[in-house]
């Protein structure tokens, strides 16, 4: 079975920070305390910046613009993965969805740095600088709910719901890492679960796209900003 | 309790650290993170200097009963005194 196109891959990766940028983004301005509201924000973005440049790559191969790509298709034909479609609007399965994407993707990236293709690897590079600042900020909201007795439960509870999604942001060879990563942070064997993997979709993708597309569309074809 | 950290950022090598404002943090790390999110990320800042507001020795009430202007820096304006000696010297340039 031939591997995905060099479009797919990019369509993954471009539609997962676009989509997990969109779901973070619904946090602005009902945070839990201000600073976190604004970083919370500026990390949205910055899945955005990336998910746009991602776009404008896969555009130049697939001959159309990246806005076509974000807004103008179907939900079937998105390439994210389930775990950042959920909405989740929570704040300990917020953070822990947002550290294990961030792990994953962290994974991921190291594997396409390598890639022999100059392009893929120069932008998986450049994707990675910013992307170190948001693992440090997930990694210090998990150290720090991990250390409370009133956080750790709920923690625990959002990492058995979401673990099942987390490995499918990944494909099969680069999941045995993802499981060392994460029992090497919870001190605990991760049980052995059906990844939910990309290829499916969560219901509320189809919401998150009518909403996201809702002014796009109103506009006429053609329409300049 | 939230920290309260004052935030200092450079805007290029050499130019001097100016006060660019606060940040609250539940801890140093968190600060780090939000001192960099809200100053750093833009391109604006060099480096940035996280100061914890407890740390800062703040001194205020400078009296000045008797107006003794001429001891501070700026009290003294020898432009026009200057101006007046070389018109007497006649080495004034137009």
């Amino acid at each position: 079975m031939p591997g995905p196109s060099r479009a797919e891959l990019l369509l993954a990766l471009a539609d997962d920070e676009l989509i997990l940028g969109w779901r973070n983004s619904e946090w602005t301005g009902i945070a839990p305390f201000l600073e976190e509201d604004v970083a919370f924000s500026s990390i949205a973005q910055n899945e955005i910046g990336h998910a746009r440049a991602l776009y404008e790559l896969a555009a130049r191969e697939l001959g159309t613009d990246a806005d076509t790509l974000a807004f103008d298709r179907s939900p079937e034909e998105y390439r994210s993965s389930p775990l950042v479609e959920l909405r989740r609007l929570e704040w300990a399965r917020t953070i822990v969805r947002h550290w294990l994407y961030e792990t994953a993707d962290a994974i991921r990236l190291e594997a396409l740095k390598q890639s022999d293709d100059a392009e893929i690897a120069g932008i998986a590079t450049k994707i990675d600088r910013e992307e170190v600042y948001h693992r440090i900020h997930a990694e210090m909201w998990i150290d720090r709910l991990l250390a409370s007795d009133d956080a750790r439960p709920r923690l625990d509870e959002a990492i058995e719901e979401l673990w099942p999604y987390a490995l499918g942001v990944l494909d099969d060879d680069l999941r045995p890492e993802l499981v060392r990563k994460v029992e090497e942070k919870l001190g605990r064997t991760m049980p052995d679960v059906e990844p939910v993997s990309r290829g499916q979709h969560e219901a509320e993708l189809a919401e998150l796209l009518e909403e996201m597309t809702m002014v796009r569309r109103s506009a006429p074809a053609g329409a300049r900003w | 309790m939230p920290m309260v950290f004052e935030v200092f950022r450079r805007e290029r090598p050499g130019a001097p650290m100016q006060h660019a404002g606060s940040i609250a943090a539940p801890d140093q790390r968190f600060a780090e993170i939000y001192a960099r999110e809200q100053y750093g990320r833009r391109g604006e800042s060099e480096a940035l200097w996280l100061v914890p507001r407890g740390a800062i020795d703040e001194l205020g009430e400078f009296v000045d009963e008797f107006d003794l202007k001429y001891r501070r820096v700026d009290g003294y304006s020898i432009k026009e005194r200057l101006k007046e000696a070389r018109q007497r010297a006649g080495t004034l340039e137009s």
